[in-house]
């Protein structure tokens, strides 16, 4: 027979005192804040140190402006030559942003193809990878021969760099909806429109959104090569155009200023998809989510 | 010995019709696995079955079959209550994870098999508050998936199948990923609603102790080929509640039914 003895258990008494605050969680509390502001402070200081280091380099080398320009000079020449380089921000901006529209949804649109039949993602897949894995300033001048229109080669050209990312994460994502839910779904008799919107699209999203965030800084990086390679000049070139005829004209710091136009839209863009993410995933995703220990 | 374990027939349920029957279903598979064989089994209405044994030996699949997301090689499935032409029959599973999608909230989640039927969300919002209530989260409406616990979500995912007034409820092991204080506590309410609303159960596990609690009918099953080796009809009378958990009928039935499964087992061992 087995005996289980019960021993009388002693409650404490509430004496009405506050616990006292728990010494590490305060000390995790402290670390928490001062990285969330150290997450903004650091950059930043650390870019200042960096510009006047900068200056500081160029005059205590005496290095002349047509090499190293001092970063005042440079500030300069954006205000001074601002007419000139916001036209050619704006048609820079203008294949950029139209090679990413393009490309998030001409990438969505196939995965979706690809995933709707076996066959046509087997078909077809290589030859995207194809497209991928050769460099687009090999295809480039190809592609200035056979389209009339520089702008539209300029598209072609972006959109070949951007499209693939959003395609291979998006047929991912497809393909990666739980697999006790599609037979969830096929048992309530969903078509396939239905799996498509209500299960297979949702979970694509986070798969989608990474591919987007390549994408906007891939389409930038095409827009400008391929403007390097087009080589126009007048009415609709860009920033890449901007530095080429600076380089040909030793306008250094021109060149500087149109680099830094380049870099700050690529943060744009970068901080852009990350609002994008946090918008459609903080509700739900685990890369959107706060750890709570 | 007070309890009474009756073989097949003998239950004070027998005499209902049976809902579903499963005639000499046989499943091979394409690798030549023989999932089952020349399996038969009524199902009848109001039932509380239990399909027990080891893994392997074929409960799933027979659910499966059920849900007719797979077709037996040989055999047929019958629901005899309903008229012929109606390819869609009134059940709903229950998996052994939540199964839910982690976009949506509670609500649109229990929504989602009445949504599939082109019900409005506005239609449907009275039902899934209905199916909502039965389970007890009817405060949760708006809740994400991620902020409920493990056994908070397994009833979202009863609500989900409750909502379409299902006739029968398959359930696939649902509650073994759970900690045993909520297990128990499920098996209360899942017990409460069947005894409420009268459907009909199948109910798979590999636990003993959980089959003898909920079901009035227990099949036993082996492995290799999967096949049904002993069908148990349980006397102990409804509700049950922790009393019946404590009881030494509650032992004897475990005994007996362990025994049943052990001999199951054992039946492999000599092939």
């Amino acid at each position: 027979m087995t005996v289980l003895t019960e021993h009388a258990v002693a409650v404490p008494e509430h004496s009405g005192q506050a616990v006292p605050l728990d010494p590490l969680e305060v000390s995790k509390a402290r670390a928490a804040k001062i990285e969330r502001q150290g997450r903004w402070i650091l950059p930043v200081v650390i870019l200042l140190i960096s510009i006047v280091l900068w200056d500081r380099i160029c005059v205590w080398n005496e290095i002349p402006h047509y090499i190293l320009p001092r970063p005042i000079l440079v500030y300069e020449a954006l205000i001074a030559d601002w007419p000139i380089l916001s036209i050619a921000l704006l048609n820079t901006l203008k294949i950029t942003l139209g090679a990413m529209l393009i490309a998030t949804f001409g990438g969505l649109a196939l995965a979706v193809l690809f995933t709707q039949s076996k066959w046509i993602e087997i078909s077809f897949f290589p030859f995207a990878v194809i497209l991928q894995v050769t460099p687009i300033i090999a295809i480039a001048p190809l592609i200035f021969i056979y389209v009339d229109s520089v702008e539209a080669g300029l598209l072609i050209c972006a959109w070949i760099v951007a499209f693939f990312p959003v395609l291979s994460n998006t047929t991912l994502g497809l393909n990666s909806a739980d697999h006790n839910l599609r037979n969830l779904f096929q048992m309530y008799g969903a078509t396939r429109w239905q799996t498509l919107r209500y299960l297979r699209l949702p979970a694509a999203m986070p798969y989608f959104l990474g591919g987007l965030r390549i994408a906007g800084g891939l389409s930038l990086i095409g827009a400008i090569v391929a403007e390097f390679v087009a080589g126009s000049a007048g009415s609709g070139s860009g920033l890449a155009n901007q530095i080429l005829e600076s380089s040909y004209r030793l306008n250094i710091p021109r060149m500087f200023a149109a680099l830094i136009l380049i870099s700050g839209t690529g943060i744009v863009i970068f901080l852009l998809m990350n609002f994008l993410s946090h918008v459609f995933l903080h509700k739900w995703h685990e890369s959107a989510l706060k750890r709570e220990n | 010995m007070t309890a009474k374990v009756s073989e097949s027939g003998q239950g004070a349920r027998a005499s209902s019709p049976a809902i579903v029957s499963l005639n000499q279903i046989s499943k091979t598979f394409s690798n030549g696995t023989i999932a089952l064989r020349e399996m038969s089994l009524d199902i009848r209405q109001g039932e509380f079955i239990t399909l027990l044994g080891p893994s392997g030996c074929g409960k799933s699949t027979v659910l499966r079959i059920l849900t007719s997301l797979t077709s037996p090689t040989t055999g047929r499935v019958e629901w005899p209550m309903e008229q012929s032409g109606q390819d869609e029959h009134e059940m709903s599973f229950v998996f052994q994870e939540p199964t839910l999608m982690p976009w949506a909230t509670v609500f649109g989640n229990v929504w989602l098999p009445l949504r599939l039927k082109g019900i409005s969300k506005k239609l449907a919002h009275d039902r899934v508050m209905e199916a909502l209530e039965m389970v007890g989260l009817a405060g949760f409406s708006e809740s994400y998936p991620r902020e409920l616990s493990g056994g908070m979500k397994m009833r979202v995912s009863i609500a989900r199948a409750l909502v379409t007034k299902p006739k029968v409820l398959l359930m696939d092991e649902p509650f073994a990923a759970l900690d045993e204080i909520t297990r128990f506590k499920l098996n209360n309410d899942i017990l409460h609603l069947w005894e409420t609303f009268g459907w009909t159960v199948v109910f798979v596990t590999h636990s003993v102790f959980e089959s003898v609690y909920l079901s009035n009918r227990i099949v036993v099953m082996a492995a290799r080929p999967g096949r049904v080796v002993n069908d148990m009809t349980l006397d102990a009378p409804y509700p049950r509640g922790d009393e019946f958990r404590t009881s030494a009928e509650y032992g004897d039935y475990c005994r007996t039914v362990s025994d049943a499964l052990h001999a199951a087992m054992d039946a492999n061992d000599h092939l």
